[in-house]
This record gives C-alpha cells, structure tokens and sequence, in this order.
C-alpha cells in the first residue's frame, strides 16, 4: 500500500532517529546526569496513611556531616496540581499526610547514603486518623475528610449529563439488561524510575531536567511554587524511558530539586527508588461501574444508563477529567441515541490515581463489551454482527456532540473476524479453548488544553542552515512512542530529504516552542500539523528559488531525494543545498514557524471539555484463549488486532505501539493489580507487582488499517493507547466462550474463574464480579440538548 | 536506588578459612554463594552482616561427582543452571534438573546456586520489603518486630519456604554436608527444614553446607511442579516434587513433597502411604491427591489467595503423578490436555 503512495518517508518502517543511541546504551537519560559538584536528594515519606503532622523536627539530620540542607512544608507552602480545579498538592506535606508514601521532608547531602543516614534523623510526631481505603468508606466517613476543598464529604467530583431522554429510550426497547462490574486499579510500570537534576545558576536561574511526559506543565508548576518568573525557568525534558501517563504530573521530586538546588547553590539530583514510583503512582483508576442498555431485537441501542465510582486515591491529580473520561467515549463506536452518565471520584488514602494509557476509558469500554457480548446472547444475535450493523456514521456528531470524522472500525472488524477465523471458532472450539470480540475508539489528542488559553497546542520551528542541515525545534518530548522521529519523517518528506539531514531538539522551554507534552495522544496528530504548516512555509521559500533558476513554474516543482526537480522533466534540477543557498541570500536567515490548535469543539455544554478530539482511532479485536478448568489458568494464545490509523507515518512504530498497547492490555486483564493493606502498597516491587515479562507474551497479528483524515497530517490518527482498550473485554469474552463463566471483574485471575467454575458447578450463577454499587444520589443531571440529527423524530426513523 | 549496608568482603580459597573467618566473627559474619538471595535482603535491611565471606573462589564447591548407579555428589557452588543442563542429572535425577532449572531466571540461575536455594531464606509479603515499608507496618516477628501480621494470634512466623529444590532433594532422600569448626556432620535432607518461617534451617551459623550428596537413583522416576504468576522469574508458591519407582503396575515407592506452603517443605506421608504397595488406577491417583489437601497450609502472604494454593496442592500432585507414569496430564471430556507447570 504505502509503495502507491506519492511519499517518500512516511509510509516506510524507517529507524526511529534515536535508535541508534538507544541501541547501543548512550542515551542519556535524567538519572546519568552528572553535573560538577551535585548533591543527592532523598524524600522522607509519611508511614502513616491519614496523620496529622503535630511537630517536625529537623535539626539532628542538619548536623549529621555530608548534609547541605533540609526542607520541610514550610520551605515550599504553595499548593499545586496538574488540572486548575484542583490544586490540592503540596511539595511538602504541612499540616497533614493523606496516604503511605506522601513525601514530608527533604534533604540534599553529598550521596545517597549520607542523605538516607539523614532522613532518619528527621524526627516527626504524627496523630494518626482513620484511614479510608475504599470507595465505601470515602461514602460512609464523610466526616473524616481527607480534603476539606471539595463540597461534600470524601467525593472529589460527582458529575451527571443526561443527553436525550432515557427513559424515553428504555420504553421504546424490546430488551434491557443491567450489569455491574469492576477494574482493578494498576500502575504504568515504566522501566526508568522518576528521576530529575536541578541547577540553580548564580544569575537567578534554574534548570530543572526531568524525566517527565509534560515539560510544559512542569515549568508552570515550578513557576508557581517557587515564586519565580517562568522566564527564569528552563525545564528539559530528558529522553523517557517509559511514561504511559506516569510522568504527567508535576511532581514533588521535581519541586524538591529545584528548591535543594536553590538553596545549596550547587545541582541536586533526586532519582525515585522503584518503591516510591509505586508510592508517586497516577495509574489507573479502580473503577465501579453499572451499564444499563435498552436495544430492538436486532440490537440497536435504544438507550443507555452508566454510572462509574472512581477510587481517586489522595489527590486530584488528572481525577476530575479522569472522571468525565470514564462517560465520554461510550458514545463514538455505536450508535446510541440516548445516553445518560453519572460518574463520581472519591477521595482515598492512597497513592493518587491518574492517567495511565487509555486514561479513564478502558474502563468502561471492559464494562460495555463484555456487557454487549451478554446482550447479543441474551438476543441469540452473533456478537459481531450486531455491533458492526450498528456503528457511527463518519462525519457524525455522537448524541453527546463529539465530531466523529473518519471511522474504518468496520473494516478493521472485517479484517480481524477472517484473519482469526472467529466464525468457526466462535461456540465451537473444545472445552476450555475459546475466542472473544471487542472493540473500541480513542481520541487523537484532546481538543482543549489542561489550563484555559487560546493559544496554539504545539508549536514548531524550523531552521536551515546553508550547509542544508535543517533543525526543527519543537515542545514535545519523546516518550518512547516516537515524537522525534515522526517530526524528522513530516518535514524530510516536504521538504524532500532525509530523516538524518535533520536535527530534531525538543523538550527544553528555552530553546523550543511549546508542546502540550505526550499525553492524550495528541503529538503525532498535533506537533505533525504543526510541522507540515512551518515545513511548507520553508519549501515555498525553496520552490520559488528552485524555479526561478530553473525556469520552471513552480507548481511543476517536486521535493525529493534531496533535489527539487522539473515534475515533467525530472533531469532539470538543483540540488536541496543549492535551493537553500539561493534561497537565504534571496530572503535572507531562513526560519519558519508552525502552529497547531484543534478544531473547536460543537458542544457547548458543562463537561463538554473532555471528550472531544480532531479525530478518533478505532481498534477491533479477537483475543483467543485456553482456559485450564482445574486450575483457572487462563493463557492468551493469540490476539488478532486491527486499527484504523487514519494514515501510518510510519508502520513500524504504529506496529510497536499496537503490540505495546496489546501487552499492557493483557497485563491489566489477567494480572497487574494495585493493591493495599491497610492503606500500605501490598506488593511495591517489580517482583511481587505482578505484571507480564516477553515470555508471558503472546502472538500478535497487527493489521494497519488506513484511511486519511482530514485532521492528521497526512491523514495519520493516533495508535499510542487506542489498541489496549479492546484487549481486555476480549479476553474476558473468550474466557467465557471457552469455559462458560462471566469473569465482571479484571484482573481475570485464576481464583476468580475457578470460583465462577465452581459456582456453576453448584447450579449457580457461572459468574465472577461485584454485585452491588453505593447507595449515594448523584447531582440532578445537566439534561444537554442532543444534535439536530438526534433528534427524537429523526431518531425513531435511524433505528427502526 | 536502594544501596546495600557497608561490609566487609572475605574471599577465602579454603572450606576451612571460610570456616574459620565464619567462626571469628560470629553472628556479623554471614556466608553468601551466588548472592541473588542475600544482596537484594541486605538492601531491604532484612540482614545487616559486617561480614560476608564469599565461597565462590573455593573450587572443590563447583564439582559434580559420580552417576546414577553410585550416587551423585553436587558441591555447593554448583550454580543452578549447572544442576539443571549437567547430564548426569538430567538422565537420572530428572526432577532436581526440572526444580533448578525452573529457578527465577536465566540470569540468577547463572549466579545462584544450588546450596543458595537450599538455604534460601523464607519468603512472606510482609516481610520481603524495604525498611520504609516495614516501618510503616510496624515491623514484623522475622524482623525487628514483635507479631506476626499474617497471623497476629500466633506465636511464630508464617514464612513461607521458597526453595525449588528442597522438595526434590527431599524426595530423593538425598543427604546433605555441613561443615564447621567441629567438623563435619551429614544430615538427611528433610531433617534440614523446620516448621519455623525464623529458624527454618536445622543449620548453626558457623555451619556452611558444602554438598548435597544423592543417593543412588534406584529406578525413582522424579519430577517438579511448580505454580506461580508467571513461569518467567517468580518464586514457587506451591511446588509438587513426587519420586516414583514402579513394579509392574504397582507402586513399589512413592515420595510426594510439597514447597512454597508452609515454612518447610512438607513430605505427605499420608498420601504416600495410599499409593505404597497399590494397583495404580486413575481413582488411585484420585484420592492420593485429595489426601495432600489438608496438610498443605497456605496463608494469605505471597502471591495467589492462600485457599486457591491449597486447592492447587491436589491438581498438581494429580499431574505430577500422571506425568511420572506416562499418562495424558489431564482428563477431560474431549480429551483436551493441558501442562501448566
């Protein structure tokens, strides 16, 4: 396919521009900076999960030799968070500790040991309280408030939006069906622990770098706590070494750093141990949910009712959008006319929650499928068939005003359904063999900023020097997911040369020009417009001079293989450097600048602001496995998995990032979960936190399914967290087709299908999972006025 | 990162210097072969010795002597990945070959040992973990503490045994060598253990096990079972060693010993005795697996809830039973068969 494409990078599965370096151990990552004279920092964290701190006492660690400062609260008393709604953190806790790992103190000595040495001479009187560890108890205690800037009790945020009427479309259904399930919270589990090194200049000026996913943010954080003019800031973003959403925060370490580093006059380096990036977390939600759907006979949906509880941990973190996340995206795989969400996150002492790839919807997508998995049956209608006679129609506005642009997800349903064979398998494979269908969407970056502005989402600079060497300078920050390289592959493919003629910088907020940071994947889509807009403005600079001295008009020019040429005939050329050459003594320093902003977003509503995205993915996926029935082992064996890319810049990270997605996909489903006792991490390390190694991986056959979209730069949508969301409802779609049991709950784990095996044996319900959610009333809903082609009129018709 | 307590490093050529610098130091010296085991306690505080005395440079520790008519012999040092590729060892005493070889890792496989894992320290989640996190629990009987979490009414400590190899080698009735300033004693393999998640080594600290002596095979077919999260690198949390001798379709003997339950490997003696003597059948096998159910003790402090373990102990007994005599691992309606293990 990408050979009939008129490019001549993208397209083509080219080396990431840092594989190199990666490959052969040079990277340099935050943790192997060494600068003259640094000094180790160490967080003392609070062993109690809900105290009061009564007294703190420091001076025993400040007079322990080796040791050049201790800090507590009172050094750093500006709150700050990720999200403006809830700036709920401190640096340093002051007053109070609100779960097992909340950071209280902070020294800076001459190495690890004497700093450890040190934080054990910080003494500190606690009062213990309650603490509360569940979302049951976050409702029961709400006079034990973990937070007192919230309006109720423990309950963070509770949202509720009602779009069409409901009731309405739960009278006009042939069937109903309720469902309750649950998932397990689970953290990101990156390779490269947190890590950041602090430079306090004697000019005034800081220099923070960090392993972090949002420079960005992380300047503006710094900005605020220290009282400083971001002017006198500069955060770089070193290479990550894994993010998956666990580096989106700003974060204490980073704050701690820099005010070490401030007061010392000398660098301070602070590298989180693998425990405390258990402790610092963001990870995945647990999440309480019930669905209920209304459905005509052959399946469409009439209406649907979902209610998500999220155990939020201690701090906002991204909590409250988090929260709108785990309703948004219901509505862009199938058609649903009438939707009502109600969603809540509670307060908890624990590590905070966040963002951890698919942020706040795989979810509920686990929840929907495996629920429309029951429906079909319940319905004698093929699981497939019924969702792909019911998908969204492109260029579409969903009842709750998303704009859906492209939609390939039934070709990706066609290709994975043949591929796996799933028709012949489907009822029909031995006991304990069996294969499961889901499908899924995610957005292609957010379409609104975390903080309220009007100013571009990435930006990109481009400069050529008159060797031909182009340097393209841009925000983002390279996460592993290929930032880099997908900048270096847009402008080589406009301008007409190569990846390696070019010199990507980013990540430094002096030197580039700002990028929202790599979440919601958004950089592909965003800093690749951003770049097409700055490379165009270059090649039209080049273009003119290319066909000045050629005498060829300039729409017959073509930019390739480092020539700019006669479209008709191709022998009359000059080369790139010659063009650039020409092209800066006609125009002088050559540079360009390039912006990108999403669309504005149709709907207008309270709660509007997450969801929306210029453009959606979509992934459909067969997962087949065995089931052990004496033991509950349930090993995947395959997964077939296809996704609509829109365009793939280039088909060997687009293929990476799938499998990446798939992994993490199955480590969620059959194992990794964040668990406590007592508010104390279960099992905070790489060994006992069981997630799966290569070896636990299975087959993956990965179909690119491409369609441009008008919103990507040439047509790409995103792949970085779209494909995990189908995996684990089609694992638990083919637990049941193998063994007969409904496992409501992931991680599907061994206890729990034998526990279903075995309660079906007894005659009872063959099924594993929650049984109930809180009784607490949720605010009246926002009732939002549906799209014009939502209408009740128009909808009975499209339905029928 | 979690850096280890300063130590002193002896590296001593000779069983009798180690013995000795052992005996000089008394309880701050502390032995270490391959140290997958030890270095990652002492950095969790677990042990805070001010004196290591390495055996690794002692070579009459790496040697692997005789054959199955004999007898085989395995030094200390002998690194598990040697156990589990050393010919000898795999055509006769398939089992410990097996248990070795399904240690945690290539990589400390390459570096423990198979004296390590006889000796590897007791494992329970609430005590493999760092000083902050012990702290924050208030510590615990095995550590620093004064009451066992997992089972706060109770006297002593729960910790479970996590060694791959001890139910084999207990299996094997093989002996073992412990050296010391007194001399040299020979203890049966399954007088090594205690029932005491603390003490759970019949072992004085000036003793260092210098040979694990097998006896003649003696037409014992062995083999190990062992269940876990992921077959890549974790510890057992329940491990099914079973040595069979047939005669005819009779059993002539039978051993069955489980680990990652309780805190020693436990022989199931009971089960054993049902098989002794008999007619094997699949109704045999049946209820020899069902009588391992109510000695095996798993609480809730490793990976798996502790009753899934206990159901586990029959199944895999089953298996390890039918695998040893040939039989398809598994029975099912459709003749579907599966090997977790």
């Amino acid at each position: 396919m990408a050979d009939k494409t008129p490019f001549s990078i993208v397209g083509k599965p080219l080396p990431k521009v840092d594989a190199w370096a990666k490959c052969a151990g040079e990277t340099i990552y935050a943790d192997d900076l060494n600068l003259p004279r640094m000094l180790y920092g160490k967080l003392l964290r609070s062993p109690h999960p809900h105290a009061i701190i009564k007294r703190m006492d420091t001076r025993r660690a400040r007079a322990l030799p080796g040791v050049h400062a201790v800090i507590t609260g009172e050094d750093l008393p500006i709150k700050f968070g990720i999200l403006p709604v809830s700036q709920d953190e401190e640096a340093l806790a002051r007053e109070k500790v609100r779960y097992i790992g909340d950071p209280v103190a902070a020294v800076a000595a001459v190495d690890e040991e004497t700093a450890e040495e040190a934080l054990k001479l910080i003494d500190v009187e606690y009062e213990p309280l309650p603490a509360i560890t569940s979302i049951d108890e976050a409702l029961a205690q709400s006079e034990n408030r973990i937070h007192e800037y919230n309006k109720v009790g423990n309950i963070q945020k509770a949202v509720a939006l009602e779009f069409g009427d409901v009731e309405e479309g739960f009278a006009e259904a042939d069937y109903i069906r309720e469902d309750i399930f649950f998932y397990q919270g689970s953290t990101h589990l990156p390779m490269e622990q947190h890590a950041a090194v602090a430079a306090y200049g004697p000019d005034g000026k800081l220099t923070l770098w960090s392993s972090t996913q949002t420079p960005h943010y992380v300047h503006r954080a710094l900005a605020k706590v220290l009282e400083m003019p971001p002017s006198h800031i500069r955060v770089i973003a070193t290479p990550v070494g894994g993010g998956f959403g666990g580096k989106s925060d700003p974060f204490s370490h980073e704050i701690v750093a820099a005010k070490l580093s401030m007061l010392t006059g000398r660098p301070v380096k602070i590298t989180l141990t693998r425990e405390e990036v258990f402790y610092a977390h963001r990870g995945r939600h647990p999440v309480l949910m019930w669905v209920k759907t209304g459905v005509k006979r052959d399946g469409a949906i009439t209406a649907m009712h979902f209610k998500t509880f999220l155990d939020g941990g201690a701090y906002g973190s991204y909590g409250v959008a988090s929260t709108y996340y785990t309703g948004a995206l219901q509505t862009v795989t199938y058609k649903i006319p009438r939707y009502k969400f109600e969603g809540m996150r509670v307060f908890t002492n624990k590590p905070p929650c966040g963002p951890k790839r698919g942020h706040g919807t795989p979810q509920p997508r686990y929840a929907l499928e495996v629920h429309l998995d029951k429906i079909a049956e319940d319905l004698g209608l093929d699981p497939v068939d019924m969702r792909r006679r019911h998908l969204v129609d492109e260029n579409s506005l969903t009842v709750n005003w998303l704009r859906i642009t492209t939609c390939s997800l039934k070709a990706c349903i066609d290709k994975v359904i043949e591929a796996s064979g799933f028709r012949q398998k489907f009822r029909r494979l031995p006991f304990g063999k069996g294969v499961g269908f889901a499908c899924s969407s995610y957005l292609s970056g957010a379409g609104l900023p975390i903080y309220w502005n009007h100013m571009p989402h990435s930006g990109v600079q481009i400069k050529i020097d008159r060797g031909g060497g182009v340097a393209v300078f841009c925000g983002s920050i390279d996460i592993g997911q290929g930032s880099d390289s997908i900048l270096a592959y847009v402008v080589a493919e406009i301008l007409g040369i190569r990846p390696e003629d070019i010199r990507v910088v980013t990540a430094d907020t002096d030197l580039t020009p700002v990028d929202l940071g790599s979440y919601s994947s958004r950089v592909t889509v965003m800093t690749g417009n951003a770049a097409m807009e700055a490379a165009e403005k270059l090649k039209d600079l080049l273009l003119t001079v290319a066909g000045e001295k050629l005498e060829v008009p300039k729409n017959r020019l073509v930019a390739v293989d480092r020539r700019i040429f006669d479209a008709e005939d191709p022998e009359r050329s000059i080369s790139f450097v010659e063009a650039v050459q020409l092209a800066e003594a006609r125009f002088g320093t050559l540079g360009s600048v390039g912006s990108y902003k999403p669309p504005e977003s149709p709907g207008k509503y309270k709660g509007s602001g997450v969801g929306p995205s210029p453009s959606y993915s979509y992934t459909a996926c067969v997962a087949q496995v065995d089931v052990d029935p004496e033991t509950g082992l349930v090993t995947v064996e395959k997964i077939w998995i296809a996704h609509d890319i829109g365009r793939s810049i280039n088909p060997l990270l687009v293929e990476g990032q799938v499998e990446g997605s798939v992994y993490m996909g199955l480590g969620e489903a059959l194992m990794e979960e964040q668990v406590f006792r007592k508010g104390l991490h279960k099992i905070p390390s790489m060994l006992e936190y069981k997630s799966p190694t290569t070896l636990e991986m299975c087959d993956v056959e990965t179909f690119i399914i491409e369609k441009p979209d008008p919103h990507g730069p040439f047509g790409a949508k995103e792949v970085g967290q779209g494909p995990l969301l189908p995996v684990p409802p089609a694992v638990a779609n083919a637990v049941y087709d193998a063994v007969g049991v409904r496992i409501d709950e992931v991680p599907i784990t061994p206890e729990k299908v034998l526990k279903a095996l075995e309660a079906k044996a007894r005659g009872e319900d063959g099924r594993y999972g929650p049984s109930r959610i809180p009784d607490v009333a949720f605010p009246a809903p926002t009732t939002v006025d549906v799209p014009p082609e939502w209408q009740p009129a128009i909808v009975a018709e499209g339905t029928s | 990162m979690l850096r280890l307590p300063p130590f002193t490093y002896y590296a001593p050529a000779r069983i009798e210097d180690a013995v000795k610098i052992l005996a000089d130091y008394g309880p701050d010296a502390m032995v270490v072969a391959g140290g997958t085991d030890l270095y990652p306690n002492m950095k969790r505080r677990q042990f805070e010795p001010k004196i290591i005395v390495g055996l690794r440079q002692i070579r009459e520790l790496h040697r692997i002597n005789g054959d199955a008519k004999t007898g085989v012999t395995i030094g200390a040092c002998v690194t598990l990945a040697e156990v589990s590729q050393h010919p000898a060892i795999l055509a006769s005493y398939r089992g410990l070959a097996r248990a070795a070889g399904l240690v945690a890792n290539p990589q400390i496989r390459h570096m423990g040992t198979l004296g390590g894992n006889l000796c590897v320290d007791t494992r329970c989640n609430y005590y493999d973990q760092t000083l902050f996190w012990r702290q924050a629990l208030g510590y615990c009987l095995k550590k620093d503490g004064a009451i066992c979490p997992v089972a706060p009414g109770s006297q002593r400590c729960w910790a479970v045994t996590s060694t791959d190899t001890a139910p084999v080698i207990i299996a094997l009735r093989a002996t073992l060598r412990l050296v010391s300033p007194r001399g040299e004693r020979l203890v049966a393999a399954s007088d090594f253990y205690r029932d005491d998640g603390i003490h759970y080594l019949n072992k004085e600290a000036d003793e260092i096990l210098t040979e694990i002596l097998l006896p003649p095979i003696d037409g014992l077919k062995t083999t190990y079972w062992k269940l876990r999260r992921r077959g890549s690198f974790d510890f057992p949390v329940l491990g099914v060693a079973v040595a069979l001798a047939q005669e005819g379709e009779r059993c002539r003997d039978v051993r069955i010993v489980t680990g990652g339950v309780n805190s020693r490997p436990m022989e199931m003696t009971e089960a054993e005795r049902i098989l002794i003597g008999e007619r094997i059948t699949p109704d045999l096998i049946e209820r020899v697996a069902q009588a391992v159910y109510r000695p095996v003790k798993a609480l809730d402090n490793t990976d798996f809830v502790p009753l899934y373990r206990k159901k586990m102990a029959p199944v895999f007994v089953k298996r390890a039973l039918r695998e040893l005599l040939g039989w398809p691992i598994q029975e099912t309606p459709d003749g579907h068969t599966s090997a977790a293990g």
